[in-house]
């Protein structure tokens, strides 16, 4: 079984600011990460190899540093890895990036799965994966609580607003999880050290025969048009005070006044 | 699609068993707004097989028009069926903007009509309007939550959003309106290799937050089991349920289902008491229709004040298990 497993580095932070003289976002200083619910992704990947053997592949698109992301990935057991880096791919929206994995997917070739993590914290439109299906014409399971392979067929638990749903996909699918699908492993050391002789491949535009004109900026219909922050509005704010004994107590007076203790 | 010869405001009606989810009605409502800019007919877009008896209601709630396509291979949701047949319609008809609730059905089809109709989709906008230029733009917050940004689509059509649930009151249905209700006709094939096999209600513990009338909130501040064990402690004795910032749902503390904002709930309890949460943008959109906010941070300067109307510049690991020694000694 050929897995696919795709990664997003994302800022390790929820308050980046603008800057208040040019409007720009302040980047410095911002650490980056594996976008969370890509662990979650990576994790599934390695149980179902370790249950019924094959390969995982982590891809990812992004800058030369985004390989920081496939290193983890490798360090957690993945087999091999490819960074998508090419200026042609930067400022991309989720049709271009879409696309841009699509076009990896098929270079790469002969998969089963591709998994995706439900959504990244940073864009947070949870919109790649499902447009990944799209372009490969592949059925798609969104907001996977838990798989089980059975023959060629996937076993998924979805988790929707107030439902879980069962279905079976078959391979070869796309996969989208959320958080409660699993715990993920750390690396263990001999992972790690075994990580640096694994094949990290990079590729650009030409190497997966991409149309630059649907990749990057260039190939993306949607743009940020302005970005500002949200307008204060100062309630007048009435402060408990004294001793935390002092403001329980006017805590709950005020839960008595809305008659609610 | 490009943008000659486009016209129409379209609104996806999900339904699902018969129902129509109650979000294409905060859409209708919506709507009425871009329609009062632009002069463009509403049209609500109904799939499935034998659901024409909802396409009344659809009109009652401010559709101008329902496109009604019935097929036996839309019965149940999977994801290229109802691609291939939205995409047939909106190839023929062109609209300029199309809507989806951000429901987990808008957001599964939503990506791949994207794909089918080369055109721009944002996610999960708050809002949704035309700017000093006259451009439709969708509002989202970004990175993190902690600005706005208005994403527009320039080029391409349809203009695409889906749209975050529980934030536009419904119109009033109005049983007089009228609308043609248009009967299309579309080929759809059988996803073979996509099966639903059943469904079962989620077993949540307590009230689902988006129905609790009271809520105690943690947040980033909350760093461990044992410190969440004290906002429990307090939830339990004032009959309220646990909620969460994002942190905590990320960091594997708390399950999804109990995140307000962002992919989480949209949440109007009659109190929330908020425990060191700094209060991003996406996290005060989710709650900020509680009747009663109350407050705890450390952080005199948290945005979180901004929106309190009482607050306790206070540690929260003091503050709370004396909170909830004196409920318990209220009630008793």
């Amino acid at each position: 079984m050929k897995i696919l497993v795709f990664v997003k580095q994302v800022p390790d932070t929820d308050t980046v600011k603008l800057d208040p003289v040019t409007g720009n976002l302040r980047r410095e200083g911002v650490v980056s990460t594996v976008n969370p619910a890509d662990l979650n992704a990576v994790e599934a990947a390695l149980r179902l190899k370790e249950a019924r053997g094959g390969t995982v592949t982590a891809v990812t698109m992004g800058p030369p540093q985004a390989a920081e992301v496939l290193k983890k990935a490798l360090a957690l057991g993945c087999d091999d890895a490819y960074l998508l880096s090419d200026r042609a791919f930067g400022g991309a929206d989720t049709l271009a990036t879409a696309y841009t994995l699509s076009r990896a997917a098929e270079k790469i070739g002969d998969y089963d799965l591709l998994l995706f993590g439900r959504n990244a914290v940073d864009g947070d439109t949870a919109q790649t994966g499902p447009a990944t299906a799209a372009f490969l014409d592949l059925p798609q399971v969104t907001l996977v609580s838990s798989l089980e392979l059975r023959d060629s067929w996937l076993y998924c638990e979805r988790t929707l607003e107030e439902r879980i749903e069962l279905v079976r996909v078959k391979l070869p699918a796309v996969v989208c999880v959320c958080r409660e699908i699993n715990t993920p492993r750390y690396p263990t050391l001999m992972n790690i050290m075994k990580a640096s002789k694994k094949p990290l491949t990079v590729w650009g535009a030409a190497d997966i025969e991409a149309d630059t004109a649907q990749t990057g900026g260039k190939g993306s219909p949607s743009s940020t048009k302005k970005v500002f922050e949200p307008e204060k509005r100062n309630t007048d704010t009435v402060y408990f005070s004294g001793s935390a004994e002092e403001m329980a107590a006017q805590f709950a007076d005020l839960l008595e006044n809305q008659h609610l203790l | 699609m490009q943008k000659d010869n486009v016209q129409g405001i379209w609104i996806f009606a999900e339904q699902e068993n018969g129902a129509l989810h109650p979000a294409v009605f905060e859409l209708l409502a919506k709507a009425q707004e871009l329609k009062a800019h632009n002069g463009e007919a509403i049209t609500a877009v109904l799939l499935g097989d034998q659901v024409e008896a909802l396409a009344p209601a659809l009109i009652a709630a401010g559709a101008d028009g329902v496109l009604l396509a019935e097929e036996e291979n839309l019965a149940a949701y999977s994801a290229r069926p109802y691609q291939q047949a939205l995409t047939q319609l909106a190839e023929k008809y062109c609209p300029s903007i199309l809507l989806y609730p951000a429901t987990p059905m808008g957001r599964d089809l939503a990506p791949r009509m994207m794909v089918s109709l080369h055109t721009g989709l944002t996610a999960d906008a708050i809002d949704l309007g035309f700017d000093e230029d006259g451009v439709f733009y969708q509002t989202t917050p970004g990175y993190g939550g902690s600005i706005l940004a208005h994403i527009v689509i320039l080029e391409k059509r349809p203009q695409m959003a889906t749209v975050r649930t529980g934030l536009f009151a419904p119109l009033q249905p109005d049983p007089q309106r009228t609308g043609e209700i248009r009967r299309e006709s579309v080929s759809v094939e059988l996803d073979d290799s996509y099966e639903l096999l059943g469904c079962e209600p989620k077993v949540v513990s307590g009230v689902p937050i988006d129905k609790a009338e009271i809520l105690v909130s943690g947040g980033r501040g909350i760093k461990d089991e044992a410190e969440l064990a004290l906002l429990r402690e307090l939830a339990d004795a004032m009959g309220a349920e646990i909620a969460s910032s994002r942190p905590l749902v990320d960091g594997g503390l708390l399950p999804h289902s109990k995140q307000i904002g962002q992919s989480g709930a949209t949440v109007k309890p009659k109190l929330i008491v908020n425990v060191a949460i700094s209060g991003s943008v996406q996290y005060q959109i989710g709650m900020n229709g509680a009747a009663c906010i109350v407050s705890i941070n450390k952080a005199a300067g948290s945005p979180i004040f901004d929106i309190s109307h009482y607050g306790a510049v206070a540690d929260f690991k003091s503050l709370v298990p004396a909170m909830t020694a004196e409920i318990k000694k209220r009630k008793a």
